[in-house]
């Protein structure tokens, strides 16, 4: 009996070293679980860039009017972004997510002391004035861009949307559709603070 | 069986098949050194849209963008690392397929090795706190009461058999 007493002795001591062991999946599984649950619950999509563009003044770019639409809106550039907070929403007739924002963008245009620029991505002029008929026109001026204004703005997807200072610096960026929760809960707020 | 072999030989010459071009032969440039330049370039720089194909290998829009003011900023005379940084400028570190070694990176760079590291600190000392243990055990002669317990074991072992 003594003998059996004696072999768990020596077994305990050790298995001290090797405690940490059994504890240490339990620990992981913890840790990956927290990351998890951090990217399930706050909804943040890890495909989504940080734009390196942020705080830096916006892009030197000129964009002609889109052809045809001249008479109505003229067309943007760089030295058109001072002076008042600026919304620069890239949108396009074919970019389908652009028409699920568009209320949101219309919205946007009717908020007082901000305006609301558009450039037009990779259209062709017939589509995007007529779709700009018959889904109104938000914009105070539209670029028509062959997609080089979009590089210098880092644009990877459409729809995008940069708030841009008075100064002419950028503030913030959305990538993808502007839901009238994303207005309320990010644009909006910010909008007011760079208005201040 | 036949069929197995048949399957093999697919997939050997699938194997040996070059991959499809995204190149488009319209950008391709007349100088040829110049070309390879916006090649080795274009094999660095992240396709954005797809997220894990250079803009060399991928068919979207975006890249094929990029492709070409990589290479009309070669023909405009920029150096490679001009050419990347107008890029990077743009894009952030995250176009590079490589990514560059800085703070930001750092875990990225070295938390493997911190890891395997700390991992092998972990077993040296396992193993040192294990070793004097089991040779002192080894070594303790066996006191008079365990003496009789093997005899006794060993004499029923040699009786059974």
């Amino acid at each position: 009996m003594s003998d059996t007493s004696d072999m768990t002795d020596t077994a305990t001591t050790r298995g001290r070293p090797s405690r940490i062991l059994f504890v240490l999946p339990v620990l992981l599984f913890g840790v990956l679980a927290a990351v998890i649950a951090y990217f399930m619950l706050t909804g943040r999509d890890p495909r989504l860039l940080p734009s390196t563009l942020i705080d830096k003044p916006a892009p030197k770019f000129k964009l002609p009017p889109i052809k045809g639409w001249e008479g109505r809106k003229p067309g943007l550039a760089t030295a058109d972004l001072k002076g008042k907070v600026t919304v620069v929403n890239f949108f396009a007739s074919w970019c389908v997510p652009c028409l699920a924002e568009h209320p949101q963008v219309m919205a946007l245009s009717k908020i007082k002391g901000i305006q609301v620029v558009g450039i037009n991505h990779k259209d062709r002029p017939a589509a995007a004035k007529d779709w700009l008929t018959r889904h109104g026109d938000p914009y105070a001026r539209i670029g028509a861009d062959a997609g080089r204004a979009a590089i210098d703005w880092g644009v990877y997807g459409m729809p995008e949307t940069f708030i841009v200072d008075k100064t002419g610096r950028i503030r913030f960026k959305h990538v993808g559709i502007i839901r009238p929760e994303t207005l309320k809960n990010k644009l909006l707020p910010i909008i007011r603070q760079l208005q201040k | 069986m036949r069929a197995l072999a048949a399957l093999l030989a697919l997939a050997l010459a699938a194997a040996f098949v070059p991959a499809a071009l995204a190149v488009e032969p319209n950008e391709i440039l007349k100088d040829a050194a110049l070309e390879q330049r916006a090649r080795d370039i274009s094999k660095r720089l992240r396709c954005l849209v797809c997220q894990n194909q250079s803009i060399d290998d991928s068919n979207a829009e975006l890249a094929r963008d990029l492709r070409v003011l990589v290479r009309e900023r070669l023909t405009a005379g920029d150096s490679d690392e001009q050419v990347v940084s107008y890029v990077v400028a743009r894009y952030g570190d995250f176009v590079l397929l490589r990514p560059p070694v800085n703070p930001a990176t750092f875990v990225l760079w070295f938390g493997p090795l911190l890891i395997l590291l700390v991992a092998g600190i972990g077993v040296f000392v396992f193993l040192r706190r294990r070793r004097p243990e089991s040779a002192g055990a080894a070594a303790r002669p066996l006191d008079a009461a365990e003496k009789k317990h093997l005899d006794a074991l060993l004499a029923e072992d040699g009786s059974g058999s």
